[in-house]
């Protein structure tokens, strides 16, 4: 069935057996240094948590374009705002919990009414933070940003796209937001795999309904798409990594050829991806779309794995979603 | 201006007439036909809720017609009811929720620091808005990266929306604790021109660490009915009121001689 996949995409040759697993805040280390190397003009910001969120990566190679605010994210935003104005671009990392969890005023006010090129990346998003338990999983984060005019909202599948996106949003002219994970995924998305900001990758074809995931269930619902395909349901899978500006063409399109569709997020299914699809469909092609994420409570403390499996965010999650609530 | 738009805050506008006139004036170094000029002098205005004294002085200044005032707070203008950047020429950064002018201000100075430039960046900012601790995560920012080229300017008149500043959340003592942060401090009579000319000259020869240039002002000044009523923090005045206001003002322009 690895004929459905699409080749367009250059994904890795043999998906269930990935080469390499790193957390997706990776790429975000690599892309500020790719792009701090080749403009003077980028910074980079930290609210004392550069390790974790790879930003030291940054400030040990350009220290006099990195700051460092202490744990204070609303002046993280503010500085970073004042920074920017000036024609800096300027990346800003912490913890999504904190940063746009503490910070929205500021990201609001100083960062988007002001309109200046400050590019958020919320690392340890989703419940795969892990142990650290609900006051650090951020499963609200894309509900809160997305609904602040001027932004740019990017959820990259691995820790290759991160890069591209943490690139790719270096240049756009505005306030960007970008959500990455603390836990180690498969990286699938090979150095040549297409990332262009509001067009999603479609990743694998299908009839029966289509799968629109962001983040690491990306990759699970290529697996499960997989194992539905030996039980008869035909899964196109989706990878939509930029929540706005949302593929509304896309979402039609698919709306219209399988008339059933089906969201997977680590994230409130209030507010996040599946509810940023189900307003494009109620405005342009009405079809029906089944929700899968956190619903309305905060998650416990586990392993990222014990935890995916437990919120049914994983493979089988996944899969059990689709076979429940899809009848040919 | 706050007469016509029906809305808006006349006390803290008001009293901070002096300082804006200081700045615009004698201060900064600015070009009000060139306002993206890339060596100017920034201004940041933190609390952004005092922006018709901000445009009354900017339009005087030479930034666009005077006629242009009364369209505050109306459907088309480019006077917000707080200051957008953007909309305006000359608006350094939007400004509404308070606490966030100091944290901007300071990036903008670590900018000018870091790249050696010549500009300097003057905040004003109130008491009340003391009270939000984004201010203090900013004064400690602006200590330890030695910005001696941030000039901030609070407006000490004492009164926030709910009453006075000492009654709602004690402020004092304000020259110690910024002191105590590492900031230089200055205290001046916020209507004494000669004193806050002074005072910014003495900042701009600080070059290690931030000035805080604590300027104590009337709110509502040379208004009889508005000076230190909490009241009149957050509402315009009627049409007497208005009248009577701006006759006293006239008088109060009048006692400094004949100038026009």
């Amino acid at each position: 069935m690895a004929g459905k996949i699409n080749k367009q995409m250059n994904l890795i040759e043999v998906l269930d057996a990935p080469q390499s697993k790193l957390p997706s805040r990776d790429g975000f280390g690599k892309g500020t240094v790719e792009l701090g190397e080749s403009d003077p003009n980028v910074w980079v910001m930290s609210a004392d948590v550069a390790e974790s969120t790879r930003a030291h990566l940054f400030g040990e190679k350009f220290p006099q374009r990195f700051v460092q605010v202490g744990v204070a994210e609303q002046n993280l935003a503010g500085v970073a705002s004042g920074i920017a104005s000036t024609g800096k671009t300027v990346f800003i990392s912490a913890y999504g919990v904190f940063s746009p969890g503490r910070n929205w005023d500021q990201i609001r006010v100083s960062i988007c009414y002001n309109n200046v090129p400050v590019k958020i990346h919320a690392s340890h998003t989703g419940v795969t933070v892990g142990p650290d338990g609900a006051s650090h999983q951020a499963l609200e984060d894309i509900a809160i940003v997305r609904v602040i005019p001027n932004i740019t909202v990017l959820v990259p599948a691995d820790a290759e796209e991160s890069r591209k996106a943490t690139i790719e949003m270096g240049k756009t002219k505005g306030p960007a937001y970008m959500r990455t994970c603390r836990e180690k995924m498969p990286v699938f998305t090979t150095a040549s795999t297409p990332f262009k900001i509001g067009e999603v990758n479609v990743l694998r074809e299908g009839d029966d309904l289509a799968i629109f995931a962001c983040g690491p269930q990306v990759y699970y619902s290529l697996m499960a798409a997989e194992e539905l395909e030996k039980e008869g349901i035909s899964c196109a899978v989706i990878n939509m990594h930029t929540i706005k500006p949302i593929d509304k063409k896309a979402i039609s399109y698919w709306a219209k050829k399988t008339k059933f569709l089906v969201s997977v997020e680590e994230h409130q299914i209030a507010g996040g991806l599946g509810s940023a699809i189900a307003e494009v469909l109620t405005d342009e092609c009405p079809c029906t779309l089944k929700r899968l994420g956190i619903n309305d409570h905060f998650c416990q403390s586990g392993t990222p794995l014990e935890l995916l499996k437990k919120y049914k965010l994983d493979k089988d999650g996944i899969k059990e979603f689709v076979k429940a609530n899809f009848k040919k | 201006m706050l007469h016509e738009a029906k809305s808006g805050h006349s006390a803290g506008s008001i009293g901070l007439a002096d300082i804006f006139t200081a700045l615009y004036f004698n201060v900064l170094n600015h070009d009000p036909k060139n306002p993206d000029w890339q060596n100017r002098d920034r201004l940041i205005l933190s609390n952004g809720h005092v922006c018709p004294v901000l445009y009354a002085t900017m339009a005087e200044a030479g930034y666009f017609p005077k006629e242009e005032l009364m369209t505050l707070r109306k459907l088309g203008t480019r006077l917000q009811g707080h200051p957008h950047r953007g909309t305006l020429p000359g608006i350094e950064n939007s400004s509404g929720p308070l606490g966030q002018g100091l944290s901007i201000a300071a990036g903008m100075a670590l900018v000018a620091k870091r790249e050696k430039k010549s500009w300097k960046v003057y905040c004003v900012c109130s008491d009340g808005e003391h009270n939000e601790g984004q201010i203090w995560e900013a004064v400690m920012f602006a200590s330890k990266y030695k910005l001696g080229n941030l000039i901030a300017i609070m407006d000490r008149n004492n009164i926030q929306i709910d009453g006075f500043t000492e009654q709602i959340m004690p402020l004092e003592p304000l020259g110690e604790k910024y002191r105590s942060f590492g900031w230089h401090v200055i205290e001046v009579d916020g209507h004494n021109m000669q004193q806050l000319i002074n005072a910014c000259n003495e900042a701009k020869r600080v070059i290690e660490r931030p000035t805080m240039i604590i300027a104590h002002t009337v709110p509502g000044k040379a208004v009889s009915f508005m000076e230190f009523l909490t009241e009149w923090h957050g509402k315009s005045p009627g049409d007497k009121e208005t009248i009577d206001a701006l006759s006293e003002l006239e008088t109060e322009r009048k006692s400094y001689g004949n100038i026009d």
